[in-house]
């Protein structure tokens, strides 16, 4: 299952993005309760939003994004049935992306 | 395939900083490839030399274009919701910044074209601390702080 919840709507030229990723975010200064070790971190670094292919918007995280983050904006443009896609890429280099038709 | 591409890319920026590499890959706009994720601006621990490193200056020009919501008390600071909006012309990015965070950078959204300047997400506090949103318009930096007062820390167990 994809790690990302995308939703995005048009409402009179302006399409609305919003975004739930499924994701740790770790800031690697919180302790294990039970071993006393650093959990290390782990979060995304950047999320990128294209619609019909052009990047609308790119976000660069930090580890304060609280864990399983969401995200809203805003473009102009955007029709019923274009296609919005966001992906994401980690600390680690994990990566997903989905794409979803506006609404 | 695009994944592929994005992977080569975060390797390559990561490994040697090129941004050449980024380029070649021809995935991303030239001003993105200018502003690959900044290790220097999100792991610095006070707020001029992170706004430096990210936006080429710390000088801040406060300006009531900008909004910044998020609430007055937060009682959980793992989730703390913050929209950041403005009216500003010409906006390149909208960053969010917690002054007595760790490391104060949280987010930098860079705004595409035709991106309006208005922005949600969430973010973790630590303690009780201003929340500055910076906004980069026409080359200079203006920005608008909201006070959140934090019960329960968001960061550390």
């Amino acid at each position: 299952m994809s790690s990302i919840k995308l939703r995005a709507s048009a409402k009179d030229g302006v399409t609305t993005v919003k975004a739930l990723i499924s994701h740790p975010m770790e800031t690697g200064t919180r302790k294990d309760k039970k071993t006393g070790e650093k959990i290390p971190a782990h979060f995304i670094q950047e999320v990128v939003c294209e619609h019909n292919g052009n990047a609308v918007m790119t976000a660069h995280w930090g580890a304060a994004i609280s864990k399983n983050p969401y995200l809203s904006f805003r473009f102009s443009g955007g029709n019923v049935g274009d296609t919005v896609k966001l992906s994401w890429v980690d600390n680690k280099g994990n990566s997903d992306s989905a794409e979803e038709s506006i609404k | 395939m695009t994944s592929m591409k994005r992977r080569i890319f975060l390797k390559g920026t990561l490994a040697t900083g090129a941004l050449g590499v980024a380029a070649s890959s021809g995935l991303i706009a030239p001003r993105s490839v200018l502003a690959a994720w900044s290790k220097d601006a999100f792991e610095a621990k006070d707020i001029n030399s992170s706004l430096s490193s990210l936006l080429g200056s710390s000088d801040l020009a406060a300006s009531d274009k900008i909004k910044i919501k998020a609430p007055d008390i937060a009682e959980n600071g793992a989730v703390v919701p913050v929209s950041v909006s403005t009216t500003l012309e010409g906006v390149e990015s909208i960053n969010i910044v917690v002054e007595k965070n760790q490391n104060p950078l949280t987010a930098n959204f860079i705004l595409g074209a035709s991106a309006i300047a208005d922005v949600s997400t969430r973010i973790k506090m630590g303690k009780t601390s201003s929340v500055l949103a910076v906004v980069k318009a026409g080359g200079k930096l203006y920005s608008t702080g909201k006070e959140v007062k934090v019960t329960i820390g968001g960061c550390g167990g």
